[in-house]
């Protein structure tokens, strides 16, 4: 799979852009700050509805202007698909596949399927566990698209159980502290849904950590030579009264029948902790996941550049997973050349020269190995020119 | 910005649901230049809907008289009763033909993010209902999202134990309509509830 064709309208520093790309190794080389990056955002934005640097949807659009157009021809099999999207902040986005509009913009997910590594993925390794649960659901999502309705109905269930929680926490502070109210009646139903989602979302992930282990310790052993090995593993949270814990998951690990019963018993002990906090502390969305090296934890104990190609081996293993699913994904790094010394750049060069697809940026041509640099294009201020 | 009487309508147009600025101010302009006897039947019609509608009495549909048509209807059984959100639910099933029973219209979901409680709903006068009734089936109508399921999950919890057979309605595949169409989780759940031919 490639991109053809990107072409942005209004979208950050670009008025109207449009760069014809080839299949194979592009570098786009510009100063700092002329915006590089948004053009790599815009096609990440085509792949996952969102953006890899805002939450919101306002900052992507230029300032001035009142929508943002991303049109991008992907090129598959041989085929050509055009995907056309208009971000509209606070409304809809508007999409079109082909040259017919989709009733919902998350039908043109799949599309474009696409990695993109950049310096904000520090925070994979660095972040909160939010960071990577995002990432493991992202490409959960990417992998089987039916994730991203169980996504969406297991955070709705935690906002309304929360809420119900909340109330219920709140009723009693004003009534002086009577525990565990006849309010809470409807608890046991979102209980229920709670575990329902919960359960199907866990058994998405621990497959998921499962597959990707042996792809990060392989990418990361060609990233950084040898030096130790990288590991991840799946952490249960649960909160007792007032403690934070995280479990191994049970192994061998059981099916969804029985993650809906381990869920149920973690959700029955930390009833009167809910209870008495008023939130809720059991269920996938307070998991962790456990990045080692060699022995120790990756987060608080490598060093920035062990950290740094951590993080890179989660994006390249992310990378293989897809591409062994039988779709070649897009490669995008973004800034990534500047952070390595040359044994680490000649490595990641050898690993990702057989992208049908790669796009790097930088700041100075020279950064980037001698083996990538196909197409070169030159960014400066919302313009970009064929520089070769 | 307009001035008095023309902005005020926009303003009472543009609260109403699915209307926006833009459409309010189209709406205003039309009314403006529409016919005098056409605006009274507007604002007659808008008039009568609040004072002569009422709720029937036993199901909580919208109704004319103290019981909706549906309830006065003898020819419908009492055995099977359906539980939908709203009134507009209703009219939906209706028009299926289908089902020869009665209602109750719950007037909403279970919704903590909005303080809806089971308390804000119809759920003590459906069992009173269903106390002193023949009905032998009650079938969970309530939309098929978070809030509808919860609704669905909380009245099965009490009515089970009631030795009244709760069932469910499925969810599945748009009928007429292409596989390759449908969205991923409707196919998802399609594929969970699947049953033997």
């Amino acid at each position: 799979m490639y991109v053809r064709r990107l072409e942005l309208v209004d979208f950050r520093s670009y008025e109207r852009v449009g760069i014809d790309l080839e299949p194979g190794g592009t570098v786009l080389v510009g100063p700092n700050g002329v915006g590089k990056t948004n053009l790599i955002e815009a096609m990440g934005y085509v792949a996952t509805l969102g953006s890899h640097r805002v939450a919101a949807d306002a900052p992507l659009v230029r300032a001035g202007a009142a929508t943002a157009v991303i049109r991008c021809a992907i090129v598959h099999d041989g085929r050509e698909l055009l995907v056309e999207l208009e971000i509209v902040p606070g409304r809809a986005n508007r999409a079109r596949l082909g040259r017919s509009p989709v009733r919902r913009s998350r039908d043109v997910l799949g599309a474009l399927r696409l990695v993109l590594f950049a310096p904000e993925d520090l925070e994979l390794v660095r972040g909160d566990p939010g960071e990577r649960r995002r990432y493991l659901d992202d490409l959960l999502v990417a992998r089987q698209p039916r994730y991203a309705g169980v996504r969406a109905d297991y955070e709705r269930v935690v906002k309304q159980r929360n809420a119900l929680l909340r109330t219920s926490y709140q009723r009693r502070k004003w009534a002086g502290g009577e525990r565990d109210g006849a309010d809470l009646v409807t608890l046991e139903v979102w209980n229920a849904q709670l575990i329902r989602y919960g359960a199907e979302l866990l058994a998405g992930r621990l497959e998921l950590c499962a597959a990707l282990g042996p792809h990060i310790a392989k990418a990361y052993d060609a990233v950084a030579a040898g030096k130790g090995a990288a590991a991840i593993a799946y952490k249960i949270g649960s909160s007792g009264r007032g403690t934070e814990r995280l479990s191994d998951p049970p192994d061998p690990l059981p099916d969804r029948a029985g993650l809906e019963e381990l869920l149920t018993g973690l959700l029955a002990d930390a009833r009167p902790a809910e209870v008495d906090r008023g939130t809720t502390l059991v269920g996938p969305h307070r998991d962790d996941v456990l990045l080692t090296l060699g022995h120790l934890p990756a987060k608080g104990y490598a060093s920035h550049g062990e950290s740094w190609s951590f993080a890179l081996a989660l994006r390249l293993a992310a990378y293989d997973l897809l591409r062994e699913d039988g779709i070649e994904p897009v490669l995008v790094l973004d800034d990534v050349f500047a952070e390595l010394d040359a044994g680490r750049r000649a490595r990641l060069a050898d690993l990702v020269a057989g992208a049908a697809q790669l796009l790097v940026t930088c700041a100075v041509a020279e950064d980037v190995p001698e083996a990538l640099r196909g197409a070169r294009f030159a960014v400066s201020e919302g313009e970009v020119h064929r520089a070769d | 910005m307009y001035e008095g009487a023309i902005q005020d309508l926009i303003d009472e147009l543009g609260r109403l649901p699915g209307v926006g600025p833009k459409s309010a101010q189209r709406i205003a302009f039309h009314i403006l230049s529409s016919d005098t006897t056409d605006v009274a039947r507007l604002a007659a019609a808008l008039r009568k809907v609040k004072e002569s509608v009422r709720f029937c009495v036993t199901c909580y549909n919208v109704a004319e008289e103290e019981q909706c048509r549906i309830c006065r209807d003898p020819r419908r059984g009492n055995e099977v009763l359906c539980v939908v959100e709203e009134p507009k639910d209703v009219v939906a099933i209706e028009r299926t033909g289908e089902f020869r029973g009665r209602y109750h219209v719950l007037g909403g979901a279970i919704n903590p993010l909005e303080g809806i409680g089971p308390d804000s709903l119809k759920i003590r006068e459906l069992l009173i209902r269903l106390g002193n009734g023949d009905v032998r089936e009650l079938i969970l109508a309530t939309d098929p999202n978070t809030e509808g399921e919860a609704t669905a999950t909380y009245l099965a919890l009490m009515i089970k134990p009631m030795g009244i057979a709760v069932t469910r309605l499925a969810s599945g595949l748009p009928v007429g309509g292409d596989l390759e169409y449908a969205d991923e989780i409707t196919l998802g759940r399609a594929f969970e509830g699947r049953r033997a031919v």
